[in-house]
């Protein structure tokens, strides 16, 4: 299912950020949206999750399909919202919880299975006061997969992980939504040059879109990457170019 | 061990502090009398006093009872639908700013002598802090939380039963430790003012009959009470919030000092 987002608009205290912007998110496709902060970027994110409300935002969203966005997509935010009151496993399980029917025994074991891929097979029962900053993501990551949404959108998921953690948790987060129609936010034109199909970049005032960076090879990319260390560089250049 | 030994130290320290008291301003014993002559008071007259004390003792739980669930209802109903609030908070606010001291004789001319002006007491004395708690704790959600419930498809009752109830329970727990710490005030200042029974309703008496030693047993078996309820309502508030782990404990320099 591709998605079009057409004429976009936000405005922060009658000032304009951006408007008449247009985003597509072809079906099966990583799509990363790079900027610096105050650009509009969660905004944007968020209109497409349905849950703008603190923003004066708007635009039409289209499917290929014809129907309607809402309810199909998966928000993952940069702090993991784990809630703390519930175990690991209920917090994956959350969308079932959250839902009328009660919680069948295979979404149980699908959680355990998700659990387990994401390497917290053995936290299960623990809160997640017990995990680590990295650990923490890896079970937001489970949450995310557990709902099981044709678009993921992730608002920076591992800009508040050291750089050995959000290397791994990038890789596995590739791994496994691999073939899925993914919205990315983040500040880090590495990390969105490793995982992206297309690297938009969101910048100016009123903010624009650039034409889509199309990195070459299977994702995740590797750090050592010539050519990609090459465009890192360049994308750098370009975003702190607007500062000077 | 230092649990049991400092709480016993405190009050041997306090009792010390009043013996001196009595020693240096020689005053004599219808005035202040002595920890001993109030043990010895307390010790023969046990039996009234813990029938008096009985008395008390349920007042302040039932009020405790009714106070807090009336204080959860309206939190509750002020969450759920925005326009009452701007009708309730004010009546709220009023009925705290009334002195629960001024409403007893009134109290007493509707609900009578018996125990049901004193829980009525006590369920008034408390009823604005747990609703105010109760209230604050369930509007300061984390609004990601609700923001995540929403994406993931909750209903409005699933997002209140499962994100705000449990998000509200600390603040809960501290609405029910000021409950718990003024509900005898309730009960008792019920009792002065009008009873035949209770722990108030002795001292009172005990107080016109010039039986000081014997107040001050009722004023220490009341202390008593009230220093129970409170420790075991903490130790209760502490069960529901599991997750959450206190800050008291950690040193406050960065040296790590351990205690």
């Amino acid at each position: 299912m591709d998605i079009r987002l057409e004429n976009a608009s936000l405005h922060w205290q009658q000032h304009c950020v951006f408007s008449g912007l247009n985003l597509e998110l072809p079906a099966g496709q990583w799509t990363s949206i790079l900027g610096q902060s105050g650009v509009g970027k969660s905004s944007l994110l968020q209109l497409l999750c349905g849950i703008a409300d603190d923003a004066d935002v708007s635009g039409t969203i289209l499917c290929s399909d014809g129907r309607p966005l809402s309810g199909r997509v998966a928000w993952m935010a940069q702090d993991d919202l784990l809630l703390p009151w519930l175990s690991v496993l209920d917090n994956v399980l959350l969308c079932a919880r959250l839902s009328r029917d009660r919680v069948s025994t295979e979404q149980r074991e699908y959680g355990h299975y998700l659990l387990a891929q994401v390497g917290l097979g053995a936290k299960a029962d623990v809160l997640p006061k017990q995990l680590s900053g990295g650990q923490r993501q890896r079970a937001a990551l489970a949450r995310t997969l557990f709902q099981d949404r044709p678009l993921v959108c992730m608002d920076e998921p591992f800009s508040a992980l050291d750089a050995i953690n959000r290397l791994r948790l990038q890789d596995l987060a590739a791994q496994l939504l691999a073939d899925r129609s993914v919205l990315m936010i983040t500040h880090d034109p590495l990390e969105a040059l490793r995982l992206s199909d297309r690297v938009l970049v969101l910048q100016g005032s009123p903010a624009r879109l650039s034409r889509p960076i199309l990195p070459l090879g299977a994702t995740p990319r590797s750090v050592r990457d010539g050519p990609l260390l090459q465009q890192q560089g360049e994308l750098l250049a370009l975003l702190a170019g607007e500062v000077a | 061990m230092a649990a049991i030994a400092r709480p016993l130290c405190i009050a041997l320290g306090l009792t010390l502090l009043w013996q001196c008291i009595v020693w240096v301003t020689g005053a004599p014993k219808f005035i202040l009398p002595g920890p001993g002559l109030v043990i010895d008071a307390l010790l023969d007259q046990l039996p009234l006093l813990l029938r008096h004390a009985g008395v008390t003792l349920a007042e302040i739980l039932l009020g405790l009872t009714f106070g807090v669930i009336l204080g959860l209802f309206s939190a509750l109903s002020l969450i759920t639908w925005g326009g009452l609030r701007r009708w309730l908070m004010p009546v709220l606010v009023i009925s705290q700013a009334i002195p629960v001291f001024a409403l007893a004789p009134v109290l007493m001319l509707w609900l009578g002598y018996g125990m049901a002006s004193k829980i009525a007491m006590a369920t008034l004395i408390i009823y604005f802090p747990v609703t105010a708690a109760c209230f604050d704790g369930l509007r300061r959600t984390p609004t990601n939380y609700l923001k995540l419930a929403r994406t993931l498809g909750a209903s409005w009752q699933a997002q209140l039963i499962q994100i705000r109830l449990p998000a509200a329970l600390p603040a809960f727990g501290s609405g029910l430790r000021v409950a718990a710490s003024v509900a005898p005030i309730g009960a008792v200042v019920g009792e002065w003012v009008g009873s035949s029974t209770g722990l108030g309703y002795l001292m009172l008496n005990a107080n016109a009959r010039m039986q000081v030693d014997l107040m001050f047993a009722a004023l220490l078996v009341l202390a008593l009470i009230a220093v129970s309820l409170y420790f075991l309502i903490d130790w209760l508030a502490r069960l529901l919030v599991p997750w959450q782990s206190d800050t008291l404990n950690t040193p406050l320099s960065g040296s790590g000092r351990n205690r």
